[in-house]
């Protein structure tokens, strides 16, 4: 971490499911040091809530899983690096990280 | 006096069904892990307040939860349920079901076109918790392997001698995948393991999981090119009388089977059944030689035949087999009775089980003479166990 780099505040939605395994209501903080990766996200939100390890991502792979997708700022992240950073409005707290299951499938 | 709590696994979430020994009178808890399908619940014979649960999603993965209070709450094994957990990695993996691959490396299997696919874990079929250690528990998994704990389920070993066998390449999956569905430990030598996968066959342990035995002869599986292979057979379910370690009941993808010599050699004992295809297959719980299956019409259409929803008993350890229909529904009646969705309790006048596709479970108290609903709109049941409570 770069002198003077500051954790940021991200917040992430959950699917409804996944609230209720981590027993929370609403987005969910979590903190991360910077670069506020898609990675960096899942790894600070999987430290905080071990119940939902294996949840979002494969445990044997690390691969989102692939009934759920990532957006952020009305953008599809699903598909892009795990490694990219994400948007500073979601580094900065002000948009969330969705994660959201498929619809289909009853 | 003695009570039953017969635990219902389903599509949408996890019931628990108590009564007393009478079982008349029934109380439906439920549904937890409500929107999950619960592909099996058991509870553990050495405490019946500790149950096991596979608790599954196609979006969300696979998940064990453990109760220690017969059922009136759940926890994951080992893990925090709430934020702030203590400092460093979770010693704990619930969920973790990673094939050994350092003891055997993974190879293909069949898949549905011919062709060889990769193994891949999907999800827990079953749960059978050790006799004597409540802390003891296998899963049977998709893609077919089996996996143990030693500290109620907070860490998952494999087993890899068993998908390590070498005749994997043959194994192929069933219709709703390539899963373990059966577990038989035996009460009479802790070394010995039964199991059973959709579609690969029977197998057998005597070290207690490090090597294994198919145990297929005498089956015949003519959707198969070598009807009489050594694996590659789908077996539906085995059922065993724990007095009898050696006698082993067979419901296969067609033929309704029984083996005197631990699974060595097989034979049909469909016997007067008016179809031998079906999932379940359970055997009374003091008298060996009683067995119940649900016939089902065809690999094509599973459903009862006729419409009309039989249970048959046999009390010769098969061959003549006789119907029950005394309080099942006698037309218009569609449902499909799975694998895992038949159960024996062990009061003096022991107790049958058994839920449908359809959302309803029904009980005898009179060893299948008459049944009765305990109830009838729940989700489509995938699995029942039943405990006997004193």
């Amino acid at each position: 971490m770069s002198e003077g780099a500051s954790i940021s505040q991200v917040r992430v939605a959950l699917p409804y499911h996944l609230r209720n395994l981590a027993r929370i209501e609403g987005d969910v903080l979590v903190e991360v040091a910077p670069p506020v990766t898609l990675r960096a996200v899942l790894d600070a939100l999987e430290a905080g809530y071990p119940v939902l390890r294996g949840t979002i991502r494969d445990y044997a792979t690390g691969d989102r899983r692939a009934f759920l997708r990532f957006f952020a700022c009305e953008e599809d992240w699903s598909l892009a690096s795990p490694d990219a950073e994400l948007p500073e409005a979601v580094a900065a707290g002000k948009e969330p990280l969705l994660i959201i299951g498929a619809i289909a499938g009853g | 006096m003695s009570s039953v709590r017969v635990l219902v696994g389903t599509r949408k979430g996890a019931f628990v069904l108590t009564s007393d020994g009478k079982r008349k009178d029934w109380q439906v808890s439920g549904p937890f892990f409500a929107g999950w399908e619960i592909y099996h619940m058991k509870g553990s014979e050495a405490d019946p307040d500790r149950i096991y649960v596979s608790q599954t999603s196609g979006w969300f993965g696979q998940l064990i939860q453990r109760s220690d209070d017969g059922g009136k709450t759940w926890h994951q094994p080992g893990l925090p349920s709430e934020a702030i957990p203590p400092p460093g990695p979770p010693q704990a993996l619930p969920n973790r079901f990673a094939y050994d691959t350092a003891a055997k490396p993974l190879t293909t299997h069949q898949w549905y076109d011919g062709t060889q696919h990769p193994w891949e874990f999907k999800r827990v079929w079953h749960i059978e918790p050790s006799l004597a250690d409540p802390d003891t528990v296998y899963a049977g998994v998709e893609d077919a392997a089996l996996f143990r704990s030693s500290d109620g389920g907070e860490n998952w070993q494999e087993l890899s001698g068993l998908r390590g066998h070498g005749t994997g390449p043959q194994w192929q999956p069933g219709a709703g995948g390539m899963g373990l569905h059966t577990i038989i430990l035996d009460a009479t030598n802790p070394q010995r393991i039964y199991i059973a996968i959709s579609a690969a066959g029977a197998f057998r342990t005597d070290d207690g999981g490090a090597t294994w035995k198919p145990i297929n002869k005498g089956l015949v599986s003519n959707f198969m090119p070598n009807p009489t292979a050594e694996v590659g057979h789908c077996v539906h379910h085995v059922a065993m009388h724990r007095a009898r370690p050696d006698v082993l009941f067979m419901q296969k993808h067609w033929d309704v089977m029984r083996s005197d010599d631990a699974g060595e050699n097989w034979r049909e004992v469909s016997g007067n059944l008016p179809t031998d295809f079906g999932f379940a297959i359970d055997v009374h719980a003091h008298e060996p030689e009683t067995l119940y299956v649900v016939p089902i019409k065809s690999d094509s259409e599973h459903f009862p035949l006729d419409g009309k929803l039989r249970v048959y008993r046999s009390r010769t350890g098969g061959e003549e087999w006789e119907p029950l229909a005394k309080g099942l529904p006698e037309k218009d009646c569609y449902v499909n009775v799975l694998r895992d969705a038949m159960a024996v309790d062990r009061l003096d006048e022991c107790g049958i089980y058994f839920g449908t596709t359809g959302g309803q479970v029904y009980a005898s108290a009179d060893s299948g003479d008459s049944w009765t609903p305990i109830v009838r709109d729940l989700p489509a049941v995938l699995s029942v166990e039943v405990q006997t409570l004193n």
